[in-house]
């Protein structure tokens, strides 16, 4: 085997890492504040590429669009997601259930209407949903609830099912395309292996996000009030700080991260509603690894383990599906609460 | 998961006694008339999953421990009761026995690993070494890849009863279904039972009692994967096939969905989930996609509203009429 071919797996691995970074570190920056492993990551970032595939398709707007535009509505999603459904899981209402019922029959109602060419039942019935939580909150006002947090990743993955189902009924298991932009189609020669542009540019890029985010929350004052609520919520409300709110944007804000990532992946791999849901679950192995912790540590692990799987691919293929598995496994034996994890 | 009990206060054993006595009178007459008003086929795949479920429940509902991995066990436990009974020409009974035997041994390994963290991890840790398993399955030379293993033999129970008859058949898995079941009854009730509860309610004070809570844990997860495996194999010679949809992820959120629905921590709600879930498939077939959405906002209502499940909020209502 040649060193082309260990550059072009390494190559491989480093974009595989700046997905599971991308979304491990979506997945961390949600769980600090709302304590919840968002299931539905997947099947968001999965929403990211379709967006960007829907933008290409419905209006024209092209990837450098889609990279602006995609994460911001996902995003917006994400926030109307919370609002109905995760605040819920704190608190306990005399209608709530009334309002499960007004749910599964809004849920099924909206995307049979959105099948049949209703786009509109989309924004009408979470608007209705929403009007009749905030009456029904008025008049018999919710006791806050300390649910058990598997709950809240129960509920997640129940709405990951609802996605992915939804798509797949819309457009089949097989992949759609989506073309790269030009400015970053063709090949460098780096001198010791030549380098498709768009995957150094997925690379630099994430590379960039992530650096972004840490900076955002490790050195910002707005991230200085995040750490602060993710430490303790009602110290931080009692000082004049939202905090509801903050969570929600919290939410909205790693959703985004994983729409992003989608658009990144949109033009590489294919776009299809099954693309989130493997990745999810080796992301979820980087998470263990990595522990939820800190915010470089999941930047850490994610590239590092996309390296590593890269390396195993070149020197193992058989096992470079299992690798990061493996890896979880032995981090379990030695260091239980992962690499980065405080207990 | 304490949220989902009802509330405590005195319970009257007596009633609890006379509510068992007749719930389990109930399905045991429904399952065993079950043949004569539906095809012997899917009343069949009804009393594997229900198994599957009962046993899924045995480690979340009563151990606390929600385990996303448990098709690990399901898909395993039916890929060597295939093997065994086609390949090897085991009889049905050892082929079985072997199934579950893997899945036990797996689930040893497993358990180990993962009982190392709690909660959200716990769930992430078994998603992650399923998701190992179904990449063996999907490689590996005896599972034959993406065909599955088929035309399973059902061969002769003891050498004497033809397992080929729909009705023999039937009351065959519904033996083991039922002897499983009581089992699991048994083990909720013992005082092995009773201190798994008392871990799931407050692990630290029951560690301070003076209990090797890692020790529980891990009996009640190899307990669970065994009759997970036992699930299984029995499914892989009721369907004649084991494939890689016994080991894939969807299978482990479908018996959480069972069992949430049903009822988390109710001896009967797991039976109940799993009937109505398999049933919703089978009916709602031609609708694709269509089923994954139902699921998803079954998931998401009783998430929401119902955590109790179908038979948890019977029992509430029972119980608060009683008042």
């Amino acid at each position: 085997m040649s060193t082309q071919a260990l550059f072009g797996q390494l190559l491989i691995g480093l974009i595989n890492g700046s997905f599971y970074a991308l979304l491990s570190l979506g997945l961390a920056v949600i769980f600090g504040l709302l304590n919840i492993i968002n299931f539905t990551h997947g099947a968001q970032y999965m929403l990211g590429a379709f967006a960007a595939y829907f933008l290409m398709q419905r209006w024209g707007l092209g990837y450098w669009w889609a990279l602006v535009v995609a994460p911001i509505a996902v995003g917006f999603t994400g926030i109307v997601v919370d609002r109905l459904l995760l605040s819920r899981l704190k608190k306990v209402g005399k209608l709530d259930q009334v309002y499960g019922l007004a749910l599964a029959a809004g849920l099924w109602f909206m995307i049979d209407r959105a099948f049949a060419g209703h786009p509109e039942w989309l924004v009408i019935v979470p608007l209705a949903l929403w009007v009749l939580l905030t009456v029904s909150d008025r008049w018999a006002p919710p006791k806050p609830d300390e649910p058990d947090h598997l709950y809240g990743l129960l509920l997640t993955f129940g709405l990951a099912l609802i996605i992915e189902g939804a798509f797949r009924s819309q457009f089949g298991s097989a992949g759609l395309p989506y073309s790269m932009p030009e400015q970053l189609t063709g090949v460098t020669n780096l001198g010791f292996m030549f380098l498709p542009i768009y995957r150094g540019w997925v690379i630099v890029a994430s590379l960039a996000i992530c650096f972004g985010t840490w900076f955002l929350i490790e050195r910002t004052k707005l991230g200085a009030y995040l750490r602060a609520a993710t430490e303790n919520p009602q110290l931080v409300q009692a000082f004049g700080i939202n905090v509801p709110r903050m969570i929600t944007l919290t939410y909205g804000f790693g959703v985004g991260l994983a729409a992003l990532a989608g658009v990144f992946a949109a033009p590489i791999y294919q776009v299809s509603p099954q693309m989130g849901s493997s990745l999810i679950i080796v992301v979820f192995a980087v998470v263990v690894i990595g522990g939820m912790g800190s915010i470089m540590g999941s930047i850490v692990t994610g590239f590092g383990l996309g390296i590593l799987e890269g390396l195993t691919k070149y020197f193992y293929p058989e096992a470079s599906n299992t690798v990061i598995f493996v890896v979880m496994a032995i981090v379990l034996m030695i260091r239980p609460q992962g690499l980065f994890g405080q207990r | 998961m304490a949220a989902t009990e009802t509330p405590a206060g005195p319970r009257d054993p007596a009633w609890e006694a006379r509510y068992h006595g007749a719930s389990l009178a109930i399905m045991v007459v429904a399952f065993g008339a079950a043949p004569f008003f539906m095809y012997p086929q899917f009343a069949m795949q009804l009393l594997c999953f229900a198994l599957f479920a009962c046993a899924f429940n045995l480690l979340i509902g009563f151990g606390g421990l929600l385990s996303f991995g448990h098709a690990m066990f399901f898909g395993m436990g039916s890929y060597l009761a295939a093997h065994a009974a086609k390949v090897w020409g085991m009889p049905v009974e050892l082929a079985i026995l072997t199934g579950a035997a893997t899945s036990t041994i797996l689930g040893v390994f497993t358990g180990l690993l993962a009982i190392r963290r709690q909660g959200i991890y716990f769930a992430m840790i078994t998603l992650a070494l399923a998701q190992m398993a179904y990449f063996f399955c999907l490689q590996a030379r005896f599972t034959g890849g993406e065909d599955g293993i088929q035309s399973v033999p059902r061969g002769k129970l003891l050498g004497m009863v033809d397992l080929n008859q729909p009705f023999a058949m039937y009351y065959f898995v519904f033996a083991v279904f039922l002897a499983a079941f009581l089992l699991i009854h048994r083990i909720v009730h013992s005082p092995f039972g009773q201190v798994l509860k008392a871990i799931r309610e407050n692990e630290p004070r029951a560690i301070s009692l003076g209990y090797r809570t890692d020790r529980y844990k891990l009996a009640a997860f190899v307990l669970s994967a065994a009759l997970a495996g036992l699930a299984g194999s029995l499914k892989a010679i009721v369907a004649q096939n084991a494939s890689l949809t016994d080991v894939y992820w969807a299978m482990s959120g479908e018996v959480v969905l069972m069992t949430l629905l049903g009822g988390m921590g109710t001896i009967f709600g797991p039976v109940v989930g799993a009937v109505v879930i398999i049933a919703m498939q089978f009916y709602l077939a031609d609708l694709g996609a269509w089923v994954t959405i139902a699921q998803g906002i079954i998931f998401v209502v009783c998430v929401l509203s119902f955590r109790r499940g179908i038979v948890g909020e019977i029992e509430a209502w029972l119980r608060n009429r009683r008042k």
